[in-house]
């Protein structure tokens, strides 16, 4: 009896490094730890990708909560999101889009043939606001609170599970708080 | 068109392998020849199957044929047409195909050299093969398909291959790696046929252990190649991360080193045989977590390309199946097993088990390191891993001891060896390598530190004991003859060379780790750095341009006393379409050094951030794995793994 409880020792052991594997999984390491996260995001003055003529600073961002997209025409991945950005602005969603290290004519083209699901499109062809917030490469989504302040940092395709699970909470948690605290909307 | 021609054909074989799986299997328990028949034609046709798939798919990829989702990601029409087929491999979905394509060729290897063994031993482990390939195969048709298509959107250029990926190192690395891994599943697949046949013997032993050697030649080599692309590609000069993916294949390795030992005493003596079962099982067992560490995203590694947890969890099944059935039979059916002889404390069964354990050891240390952020975790302490500290800390001591044990290993006698004959033996070994441990490096470099010390003695220990035994083999009882030493079987060479091979890799750790000396300055063209006795000097720094990437290149003169100067061309990369920049560092490589120079930072004033850095004896670590895997290659080359006639006995037991 006892010798054929050594033989089953490793079975044991293995279920036990099977559990630890088990609870990590779907924890995702693609949120990472920003340096900028509860930090204000980084002061920029940068025109308006359809109109070449407007000036957007970080100061127009705050008042309400909103997601930010760093996204670009020479991304197939973004070309994958966008759908998803589609829909979340039919849902109401604030969609800020940066674009980044793009084409103004090249840009503009792509949102009118796939529609624009963005509340303002920044224009950062230089890529220095890109910069400034670590983007590793596009895409990149942020959540900024009413205040301005960045919550969270999701690099990678965004996909309806990310959104529903990860990042859809935590805007919604923003939205409903905004709305309590009667930051103007 | 091409495309789905290869899913179709994944899809057959999936129907294939079922029908391989289940047939022979059934007519080994029934005694049905015929169906027992099935497995090897089965094998041929699933290797065919997979590798034309497998063409397919780069097809796609020389094509340029971006609707296809996979390709669309790795590839791009700028890139050059040999880094666009070695794309095929450049991702997740890809290089899974590749790892069930290199299943498939194993499947046919066995059934193509193993005309000796007895059908229904042959049945079984092709059957236990193709289960294998039914959860990969699944696993690839149901959630990462490389032959999906981006209908009707689909862009108009790729997004171009990870840069770090497009280089002669990496085109290699991965099929030699899988080669090792996927080998590992013949000896698992042996040791499962045997646990269900009950047949374990020393015949069982020799069947096996040529696959399990071919499978960690493949394995050694292929490490040794991602360390060799490490160290020139990442531009740090580092050739060993402990980074999970790296351990991911060193512990099947450890494992498989272990396994090969203990294959021999089982061989040899028929004792440890449910051990060498084990380790059999372990062995591939941890090429399948490997696998799993890498593609589901549960630790965070520069080389996790694909973080999807679906994947994750389905491989997690996959292993729960696997490694869970495989112990589970381990543990109902092992502990009938009988060793035939005895032995003593003191004797070479007990040196190698002490091997064994001492590989094993190592091997619990990489995976606890490596899963620590997860248990970390698990225990509330947040995200943390381990870093090289660890590993260096308990990883030095175990190789020192291996090494030890390594020497006096060799001189013991099977079953039982007398303390006081090895005694004599040992004394005059055991003072020169202590003297030689302290005096080498006062000699040569003028100081002496304990650890280099340590393993420069325990190399003159290994190198000592090694002579001694060989001129033993070749004396006899009688003078020194040629013809004597001639005679000795292959595989005795084979592990003189792979144990040279073990001493080779110290020394160059040892003299890299201690010795190197590196340099992080400021260089403005015209400027000189004085290095160890080099003079490197920056001549100028030009912008060229590649197939897909343009780059800053900086002309170094190195001058070594009143030596001719020679020149090194570090660059700078930047991959348009990628948008990556990369370090392309140039190395002049020697025996005895190696120069190595990084380009850093652009700063301003024309002047650029450079590393540089003198390393002395790193090749030989690159050249230890190579005589490692030669003398693996020896031994399997010796011929009594070739008998090619069956005793009518060995066929009738089974």
């Amino acid at each position: 009896m006892k010798r054929s409880l050594i033989f089953a020792l490793p079975l044991l052991v293995f279920f036990a490094v099977a559990g630890f594997l088990w609870q990590a999984l779907g924890k995702n390491t693609e949120v990472l730890p920003s340096a900028l996260i509860n930090q204000s995001f980084p002061s920029f003055q940068l025109t308006s990708l359809l109109d070449a003529q407007q000036i957007i600073s970080d100061q127009q961002l705050q008042g309400q909560p909103a997601i930010i997209n760093v996204w670009a025409t020479w991304c197939p991945s973004c070309l994958v999101e966008h759908p998803l950005l589609n829909a979340l602005a039919k849902e109401g969603v604030r969609i800020i889009g940066i674009n980044y290290k793009d084409d103004r004519a090249l840009a503009t083209q792509y949102l009118q043939a796939r529609g624009n699901p963005f509340a303002q499109v920044i224009f950062d062809d230089k890529g220095n606001l890109g910069f400034d917030l670590g983007v590793y490469g596009a895409p990149e989504t942020y959540i900024v609170d009413a205040k301005g302040v960045i919550r969270e940092r999701f690099v990678g395709v965004l996909t309806e599970a990310v959104w529903r699970q990860q990042l859809g909470p935590i805007y919604q948690q923003l939205v409903t708080a905004t709305d309590v605290s009667g930051v103007k909307p | 068109m091409i495309a789905e021609f290869g899913q179709f054909l994944l899809v057959l074989t999936l129907g294939l392998t079922l029908v391989v799986g289940s047939l022979p299997a059934l007519g080994v328990y029934r005694q049905q020849t015929r169906w027992m028949a099935m497995a090897r034609p089965g094998a041929y046709l699933i290797a065919l199957t997979l590798l034309a798939s497998f063409i397919c798919l780069t097809l796609c990829f020389v094509r340029n044929d971006f609707s296809v989702a996979y390709v669309a990601n790795h590839s791009n029409s700028f890139l050059p047409v040999y880094y666009r087929i070695a794309a095929t491999w450049g991702g997740h979905e890809g290089s899974l195909l590749l790892w069930i394509t290199t299943l498939g060729g194993w499947m046919a290897a066995v059934a193509l050299f193993s005309r000796q063994l007895p059908l229904p031993l042959i049945s079984l482990v092709l059957s236990v093969m193709a289960w294998i390939l039914i959860g990969f195969l699944l696993f690839i048709l149901m959630t990462s398909n490389p032959f999906a298509r981006l209908l009707p959107e689909f862009p108009l250029d790729g997004s171009d291959l990870n840069p770090l990926l497009q280089d002669l190192g990496l085109i290699i690395h991965p099929p030699l790696l899988y080669m090792g891994y996927v080998g590992f599943a013949v000896g698992f697949a042996f040791a499962i046929a045997g646990l269900l046949s009950g047949r374990l013997d020393a015949a069982w032993a020799r069947w096996s252990r040529p696959w399990v050697t071919v499978a960690w030649c493949f394995l050694t080599i292929g490490i040794a190649l991602g360390s060799w692309w490490a160290y020139y590609e990442l531009g740090w000069g580092g050739w060993w991360f402990w980074d999970p993916v790296e351990n991911a294949s060193f512990m099947p390795w450890l494992t498989g080193t272990a396994l090969m030992h203990s294959l021999a005493v089982t061989e040899k003596r028929g004792v440890f045989k449910a051990w060498t079962l084990l380790l059999a099982i372990l062995a591939f067992s941890l090429s399948l977590l490997g696998t799993f560490l890498v593609r589901s995203g549960v630790l965070t590694s520069v080389h996790a390309f694909a973080n999807d947890p679906e994947r994750g969890l389905f491989i997690l099944i996959f292993l729960a199946v696997v490694i869970g059935g495989s112990l589970l039979l381990f543990a109902l059916r092992a502990h009938a097993l009988q060793g035939t002889a005895q032995y003593q404390r003191l004797s070479r069964e007990m040196a190698l088990l002490a091997n064994n354990i001492v590989l094993m050891t190592a091997t619990t240390v990489v995976l606890l390191g490596t899963l620590f952020p997860l248990i970390g975790e698990a225990l509330g302490l947040g995200k943390i891993s381990v870093g090289p500290p660890y590993f260096n800390a308990l990883f030095v001591p175990l190789a020192a001891l291996v090494m030890a044990i390594m020497g006096v290993g060799n001189l013991l006698q099977w079953k039982q060896h007398h303390a006081d004959v090895l005694w004599q033996k040992i004394r005059l070994p055991l003072l020169l390598s202590v003297l030689f441990g302290v005096g080498l490096p006062l000699w040569v470099w003028g100081s002496s530190k304990i650890r280099v010390a340590i393993f420069i003695a325990l190399v003159v220990w290994v190198l000592w004991l090694m002579l001694l035994d060989l001129r033993h083999k070749a004396c006899g009882q009688a003078d020194f003859s040629w013809r004597r030493l001639r005679q000795l079987p292959l595989n005795y060479w084979g592990m003189l060379v792979a144990h040279i091979g073990m001493l080779v890799i110290a020394l160059g750790i040892a003299g890299t780790y201690y010795f190197s000396v590196e340099r992080d300055v400021r260089l403005q063209v015209g400027q000189q750095l004085q290095i160890n006795d080099y003079v490197v000097t920056l001549q100028a720094i030009e912008a060229v341009d590649g197939a897909n990437y343009s780059a800053s290149r900086g002309t170094f003169s190195v001058q070594q006393g009143q030596q001719a100067a020679f020149y090194l061309y570090p660059e700078k990369r930047h991959y348009w379409v990628a948008r990556n920049v990369m370090t392309e560092a140039a190395i002049d490589a020697g025996l005895t050094r190696d120069v190595y120079i990084a380009l850093g930072e652009a700063l301003d004033n024309n002047a650029w951030s450079v590393r540089v850095y003198i390393k002395p004896v790193v090749r030989w670590i690159w050249l230890g794995a190579l005589l490692m895997a030669l003398g693996g290659a020896l031994a399997i080359a010796d011929k009594r793994y070739r008998r090619t006639r069956v005793l009518p006995s060995m066929s009738a037991s089974l």
